[in-house]
């Protein structure tokens, strides 16, 4: 059965077209990288299954475990499974870090009917994933994301798809702003998490994040359409000669 | 016929001239109280309520929000007066000693009246009694009318000293409660004298019946002398009903700090006003607070802040909270005298408006007549963040918890900036009640899904 399910998706900002007629079929367990050139419209389909406002849907639908994705409310999908780890991870100052993380993680459980972690359970999960991605436990009493580097915003969201345990995990650029070895740790965070019930979309520029991050599946989005799909060594493929046929392609 | 024009009064002013001259000779204080409270309400007869023609009282028109005088507490009544009960205690659980004014009256038995070692308190009726010199050296009556009203009919409240060197950790709370279920006026004076080198804290709190309308009229004076350092939170927590007038005068002399919080959430409208002279050079003030209104709800925040001393500080933040159709004000002026040389004062006010309906007007200014000064100001108002909500919302957080998340955040900074983790800590169920207490749903307006 498909985990996610694009039909002749067409979004619109402002009444400009960004997303023309995409179509993408992830099954679970699998790991899709999404590439191309910037303008793409990439970011705008990740946003969107994550549900921001602001993008309209003019045509096609998004089916998620079957059900219409497009119906439900962020939080909603966050529920079902859905994470998209952010390319800009937004600065909140005045919420502390750990107060979010088990804000989320509860309310998480609670939408699935679970019981909600005690603090004893939910403090000794956050210490396993933040160890693993070399994060202190002083950044966790920070307010989220405040004064943080680029490396370690990414990092934490990271922690958080670790925590979180998501169905499908989207990560937009989650290799841009960070230096090789942090790309290895973010990496290596994402490796661990790979399972035959989780599946992934990978959205990158960079051929690089895919040395690490090895994709099954690589699609080539230009001009709001994928318009090219293969296997791993499409990726390589595209470091060499880059983007520009596709790009002369949309004109 | 008569050349001078006569004033046109309202009924509010005309019952409170008339009270005056039923009461006067039943409230307490000496000659020169009694002078002094004649004095007053002969400034009240020329000037009248204040109204939105008056710069200063521009965005809260006194004169229509109170059209009747409540009858006074002081004033002989026609029937027996019913009581309710004070009410949970918003601070439950936490340590102080009280000192209890119940309808304008001190209460030695809800009180701790022993004070605190090196702390002495006295009812202010009894300092009325005695002439007390301290009571009103700290109020300009020039052109107030609110103080010439507390000056003419204040009954009582408390007087406290804090010796010279006296530390004392454990907070006063200066409760203010009104139990009347008809509408009263109630009119209280409080002194606090903190002397050289000595420490104080404070709570000065607010509170009374819901859906009974009455008025009241509280001014503090506080005296900090050389070296001397008080942390005060003031929690406006009036009934939904009531008119809540209250003032602060301070004065501070060299070296001495005041680290100020208020925290005003309820009655239907309030006005709280804080008057400092930073008279001693080193001196150092921080005003800190959040109003959080909803409803048809309206406050307003007023300071002045004089500098008249060399190398003085003032930090002034305040972050408000508006939803449903409530209308709030934050008015701040700092003026910095031609002495007051290297004078630090900054001032900001910032608002998160959570309806399309709730208003705040802002109008801080600085007013500056030394050449070697530093001295800034700002103001911000604006909705919650939709990047912030919707990094919480795809976190899994439902949008009432986000919303109420990011409340609390925006307000965090201004009551954290009263620097006394104890207070807070017993301050911030008071902000977590109003948030609870409807949560601001529907929010963002235009660019919500």
């Amino acid at each position: 059965m498909t985990l996610l399910e694009i039909n002749n998706l067409h979004v619109s900002v402002d009444n400009r077209e960004i997303v023309r007629g995409l179509d993408l079929k992830i099954g679970p367990g699998e790991v899709h990288a999404i590439m191309g050139p910037n303008g793409s419209g990439k970011s705008t389909l990740a946003y969107v299954l994550a549900g921001r406002p602001g993008y309209e849907i003019t045509a096609g639908s998004v089916l998620y475990k079957g059900d219409d994705l497009l119906e439900m409310e962020p939080d909603e999908r966050a529920a079902k499974g859905v994470f998209l780890a952010f390319q800009y991870p937004v600065e909140i100052p005045g919420v502390a870090g750990m107060t979010f993380l088990k804000t989320a993680l509860n309310a998480q459980r609670k939408a699935r009917g679970e019981s909600e972690l005690t603090t004893p359970e939910f403090i000794r999960r956050v210490k396993q994933a933040s160890e693993k991605l070399g994060i202190d436990q002083e950044m966790l009493r920070r307010p989220v994301n405040t004064g943080f580097s680029g490396g370690e915003k990414k990092r934490n969201e990271i922690l958080q798809m670790t925590l979180f345990e998501p169905t499908l995990a989207i990560m937009d650029e989650t290799d841009s702003g960070l230096d090789i070895d942090a790309l290895r740790v973010v990496a290596g965070g994402v490796n661990a998490m790979r399972a035959p019930e989780r599946s992934m979309l990978v959205i990158t520029h960079y051929q690089r994040l895919l040395d690490y991050i090895v994709p099954d599946f690589v699609h080539v989005m230009s001009a709001g359409r994928i318009v090219r799909s293969g296997g791993k060594e499409l990726a390589m493929e595209l470091e060499q000669r880059g983007y520009a046929e596709y790009a002369a392609d949309a004109a | 016929m008569s050349a001078e024009p006569t004033a046109l009064r309202t009924e509010a002013e005309e019952s409170l001239l008339s009270a005056f001259a039923a009461v006067a000779p039943g409230l307490p204080g000496d000659a020169r109280i009694g002078a002094q409270r004649r004095a007053a309400i002969d400034r009240f007869r020329r000037t009248g309520l204040p109204h939105r023609r008056i710069e200063e009282w521009k965005y809260t028109d006194l004169r229509t929000l109170m059209r009747r005088a409540a009858p006074l507490t002081s004033e002989p009544q026609a029937s027996p007066s019913v009581r309710t009960a004070p009410g949970p205690d918003p601070l439950d659980g936490f340590d102080r000693t009280p000192l209890v004014v119940v309808n304008g009256v001190f209460d030695p038995s809800l009180s701790d009246h022993e004070g605190a070692e090196g702390i002495t308190v006295t009812p202010l009726a009894e300092a009325l009694a005695r002439g007390d010199r301290r009571i009103g050296a700290l109020v300009d009556q020039d052109d107030r009318a609110v103080l010439s009203l507390n000056t003419a009919f204040m009954t009582d409240g408390v007087l406290v000293e804090v010796a010279d060197g006296a530390n004392s950790s454990r907070p006063i709370e200066i409760i203010h409660v009104v139990t009347e279920t008809r509408p009263v006026g109630v009119y209280v004076r409080n002194v606090v004298s903190v002397g050289r080198g000595a420490s104080v804290r404070v709570v000065e709190c607010h509170r009374g019946p819901a859906e009974v309308a009455y008025q009241t009229n509280v001014v503090t004076e506080l005296m900090l002398r050389e070296e001397a350092r008080a942390v005060w939170a003031k929690l406006q927590a009036e009934g939904d009903s009531a008119l809540h007038v209250g003032t602060l005068t301070a004065r501070l002399e060299r070296n001495a700090t005041l680290d100020h919080l208020t925290i005003s959430a309820g009655a239907a409208a309030s006005r709280s006003q804080i008057f400092l002279g930073v008279e001693g050079e080193g001196a150092q003030a921080a005003l800190n607070g959040t109003t959080m209104i909803g409803g048809t709800q309206h406050a307003d925040l007023t300071l002045g802040i004089d500098h008249l001393a060399p190398g003085a500080k003032t930090r002034v933040l305040y972050k408000n909270v508006a939803r449903g159709k409530a209308t709030g004000a934050f008015q701040g002026k700092i003026f910095v005298h031609r002495e007051a040389q290297k004078t630090d004062a900054k001032m900001m006010n910032r608002t998160l408006l959570l309806s399309d309906e709730a208003s705040f007007a802002a109008k801080p200014e600085l007013e500056i007549w030394a050449d070697d000064v530093q001295c800034g100001h700002g103001s911000t108002s604006g909705r919650i963040d939709d990047e912030m909500l919707f990094y919480f919302l795809s976190r899994g957080i439902p949008r009432a918890e986000a919303e109420r998340l990011l409340v609390v955040a925006f307000l965090s900074e201004s009551i954290e900036a009263l620097g006394d983790p104890e207070l807070i800590a017993a301050l911030e169920p008071a902000v977590e009640r109003w948030l609870g207490s409807a949560p601001p749903t529907a929010l963002t307006g235009e660019t919500a899904a």
